[in-house]
Order: C-alpha cells, then sequence, then structure tokens
C-alpha cells in the first residue's frame, strides 16, 4: 500500500496522524507587537507551524494609475531556516503564489483605507510592506501566513512624519486606517480521495489531490480563490468547501480580537 | 552627557541575554539568542548532500552558514530580501568563526547549513548569531571540541564600552566597532573585525573585555544546552 492509500485509508475511518477530526485545526495562538522595529508584527503558531510577520511603511510616490491610493506590498519568505526542503535563493513559485494569495486578501476585501493613505495626490502616499517568513514550516502555511499578515496589520502604528523624513524610532498612537468587519481571513481547504479537511500536515498537503483556499470577510463574502492540486473538484465539493471554510474562518476570526 | 551610558549600564557590562536551544521543530539543531533588542535564530541542517556537486570536498565536510536579516527587522527602512554585500560577508565571517570548533572529517562531501535569521535588531548581530549558530551547531550533536561566543565591544567618546546599541553606534563623533568571538575553551580568537580607529593598546584591553565577556556567555550557552539535554540521563 503507497503511503497515500494508507492515508485515505485512515480518513476512510475518520483518523488523521495527529488524532484530529477532518475539520479540526490544530492550537492556534496568536501574538502582536513581537518585533520592536517593525511598525506591526505577529507571530503565529499553528499546531507546528510558525509564522513571523512584520509591517514597514515608508512614504512613497503613488502608482500614476492610483494617484490618490496607498500602496501595498505582501512578501512571503520560506526561510530555509524553517524546513530542510526550502533551499536558499531567490523565491519559489510557491512562496510566490502564497504573498499574492493574501495580498489579494487584503487588496480586494478592502481592510485598508487606501484612500486615507494619501498625503499629496500624485506625490505622497504611505506604503504598507508586509512581510511573513517561516520559522518553522510544518503544514498549512498559507493560512498561518494570511493570519499572521492581518494580525500585524492589526497592530501597525504610523512612525512620526516631519519635514519629508519618516522617523522610524518614534511611533505616533495613530493606527493604520483599518475596517474591522473587511479583514480578510483565509481556510485553505484540501481534497484527498473523497475526503475535504483543514490544516493539512505536511504529509497530507504532499499527498492532496487539490486544494481550495478562501478568504472571507465577516459578514462570509468570499474576497479570494485560489485552487491548487493536480486534480479537478467538483461543483458540489467546492460548496462543502466554502462552507466549511465559513464556519472554520469564524473560528479564525476571535482569535483576531 | 557625562559618562552614562544611554541605558546606564557600566562600560564592560552586557545587555540581558536569555537563550533557548531547539526552538525549530524541523531543524537538526536550533537556538534562539537574545541580547538586548537584538534576537538571533539559528538552524542546523545536516550534514546532509551537497549541491552543486562541484563543491564538494572529498577530505571533510563543509560548514556553509547563511545570515539574513529579516526585512523588518531594522532601525528605519525595510530591508530588502536577498543576499546583498553586506550580508554575504557577515556570512562568510560567521561561517570562519564557528569552523574551528567543528570537526567535519567523518562527513566528506557533505555540507552542514546554518541559517541565521534576525527577526528585531538593535546592533551586534553577527556576534549574537554567532552565538545561536554554536549551540545549534551543538544541539544538532555534530562533533565540536569547543563552543563559541561573540560580542562586540566599541570605541565611543573615546572609551571602551562592551556591547555596542544602534543607539551608541550612531552617536555624532567617533565611534570604533570591535566583532569578536572566541572559543571560550581555549580562549583564542575565531573572528576580529574593526571599523574606527583604536590604539594597539586599546585593541589589547578590547580584547580582554571580550574574553571575560565571553566566558559569561559560554556559561550561560551551556547552561541553555543543558536545559535541554540534561535531563536525558
Amino acid at each position: 500500500m503507497s503511503s497515500k492509500e494508507h492515508l485515505i485509508k485512515s480518513l476512510d475511518a475518520g483518523i488523521r496522524f495527529d488524532g484530529r477530526r477532518l475539520d479540526e485545526f490544530r492550537k492556534i495562538t496568536v501574538e502582536i507587537g513581537v518585533s520592536k522595529k517593525a511598525e506591526g508584527s505577529s507571530r503565529v503558531v499553528i499546531g507546528d507551524t510558525e509564522i513571523l510577520a512584520g509591517v514597514k511603511l515608508a512614504v512613497e510616490q503613488p502608482y500614476p494609475d492610483t494617484p490618490e491610493d496607498g500602496k501595498l506590498m505582501v512578501n512571503t519568505e520560506l526561510l530555509p531556516l524553517s524546513n530542510p526542503g526550502y533551499d536558499p535563493g531567490p523565491p519559489s513559485s510557491e512562496s510566490i503564489e502564497i504573498a499574492r494569495i493574501v495580498d489579494r486578501g487584503i487588496r480586494e476585501s478592502k481592510v485598508i483605507g487606501m484612500k486615507k493613505l494619501c498625503m499629496t495626490p500624485k506625490e505622497a502616499v504611505w506604503s504598507v510592506m508586509i512581510d511573513a517568513l517561516t520559522i518553522n514550516s510544518d503544514g498549512n502555511v498559507i493560512d498561518a501566513v494570511a493570519l499572521a499578515a492581518v494580525a500585524a496589520l492589526g497592530c501597525t502604528k504610523f512612525p512620526k512624519y516631519e519635514d519629508g523624513v519618516v522617523r522610524y524610532d518614534e511611533l505616533t498612537d495613530e493606527s493604520l486606517p483599518l475596517s474591522t468587519p473587511d479583514v480578510p481571513v483565509s481556510v485553505t481547504v484540501h481534497k484527498l480521495g473523497k475526503h475535504l479537511l483543514v490544516d493539512p500536515l505536511p504529509e497530507e498537503e504532499e499527498h492532496a489531490d487539490a486544494r481550495l483556499t478562501i478568504a472571507l470577510v465577516e459578514d462570509g463574502s468570499l474576497v479570494t480563490l485560489q485552487k491548487g492540486g493536480e486534480h479537478t473538484i467538483s461543483p458540489e465539493e467546492i460548496d462543502r468547501m466554502v462552507s466549511l471554510a465559513r464556519s472554520k474562518a469564524e473560528e479564525l476570526r476571535k482569535l483576531l480580537k | 552627557m557625562g559618562n552614562e551610558r544611554f541605558d546606564g549600564r557600566k562600560d564592560d557590562e552586557m545587555r540581558p541575554i536569555t537563550t533557548r536551544v531547539g526552538i525549530i521543530k524541523k531543524a537538526d539543531g536550533s537556538a534562539m539568542f537574545q541580547i538586548g533588542d537584538t534576537i538571533a535564530y539559528a538552524a542546523v541542517y545536516g550534514p546532509r548532500e551537497l549541491y552543486p556537486r562541484f563543491m564538494h570536498n572529498p577530505r571533510e565536510g563543509i560548514l556553509r552558514c547563511k545570515y539574513n536579516m529579516m526585512p523588518f527587522s531594522g532601525a528605519g527602512d525595510r530591508v530588502r530580501p536577498g543576499v546583498g554585500r553586506r550580508s554575504k560577508e557577515l556570512s562568510m565571517v560567521t561561517e570562519k568563526a564557528l569552523r574551528p570548533v567543528l570537526n567535519l572529517s567523518e562527513f566528506p562531501n557533505a555540507v552542514v547549513d546554518v541559517f541565521i535569521e534576525f527577526p528585531q535588531t538593535d546592533a551586534g548581530t553577527r556576534c549574537a548569531g554567532i552565538c545561536a549558530a554554536a549551540m545549534a551547531l551543538a544541539d544538532a550533536g555534530l562533533p565540536m571540541k569547543d563552543l563559541v561566543a561573540s560580542v562586540s565591544v566599541g570605541k565611543i567618546n573615546g572609551k571602551l564600552v562592551l556591547d555596542l546599541t544602534y543607539k551608541e553606534e550612531a552617536i555624532d563623533g567617533e565611534v570604533a566597532d570591535i566583532p569578536i568571538a572566541i572559543t571560550p575553551g581555549s580562549g583564542e580568537i575565531a573572528l576580529l573585525q574593526m571599523d574606527g580607529r583604536i590604539s594597539a593598546d586599546e585593541l589589547k584591553t578590547a580584547l580582554e573585555m571580550s574574553a571575560k565577556a565571553c566566558r559569561e556567555i559560554y556559561e550561560i550557552q551551556k547552561k541553555a544546552l543543558k536545559a535541554k539535554f540534561g535531563d536525558l540521563k
């Protein structure tokens, strides 16, 4: 029996390798303010997966097509420190995909008041740069990065800005303009045989037929979808994946408060 | 300002140190070393297969270190990810500081990878990184004849002080920064760099100051390693 068959056989019996139910996350902790040098930062631990995220703010020229909007950049690094399978070098497509999924969730939810980040149209806007890095990578990095990114945004304070210079050593009391109901929370549902499960272990990720990452805002609207994996998903399965993600997202959202 | 340091420390006083071994589950060895507001994480992978092949050394394994500041870890602008000239040099000197205590003769053609990451920095990163990496190597169970402890000595306003902060490095006026690493068992120097201007006598004093401080660090490192392995008996 291949290890995939073995895995599916266990799931048929309702057993995951670590004893969880299929719709159950591992223990999650969210800690904020973990790096004094960032304007906002967080540590999210899901099981043995640990992510650090930090927000840096800078004053930059806006993009020509959005002269009155702030800028957003999300970057993910799968650090070689966190997993023997991650190599040093330019970003892998895996890390770029994660960063782009998280970027879209934040952008499309409109959680950040981009217009409020404008200082002088066409000239100066705040740029929000989020970096999320793996410290230990042990499954479900996508959801952990997404959660860490919004947790870090939630505690971000503006640095002082005087005479065209950002004073990074002096944070003000002013928080980033965020709309709480629009905070995106991501849940990735994996398909393994006929089973759907959340918060996969690395073994489950490796053998999954397909996955669907779903980011939702508080009222349950979807703001990001990303299918991954080698196999197809049926419309009926998508339906079940969305409702599973919706109920799990509510649980995750509580951790941000 | 007088002779006081910004944080009220004595001239030969380090910032508080906390450290822990075995923080990264996937790694073969790992450690966290915090001195003041500078935090270093180190993870060791290996001995493992080495690519590219032309780097193979048939006589013994090689040590490869990678020093990296997280993008949000610095004072000021975001640090752009990727390898720059500074991180390349610091990776190299870290490697040279750790190599003397390692015996890799049993691992020809293999590599021991050490990854050092900084989530938060306030000067003294290469020294903190070396301290963390030495502990991570020991945690990985590699054959070592000694640990490596490291701290910087600085000269500000004509006076030698231990373990500079960023604020001290950035003062107006003459500053010298002398990162030093020592193999505490033998008292040998494993890393010595300097920028600034000092006299030969001052160098001697700086080495003495760092030797004393490194012996303190050594005790802290041993204690943290014993805390993980002590109860195995």
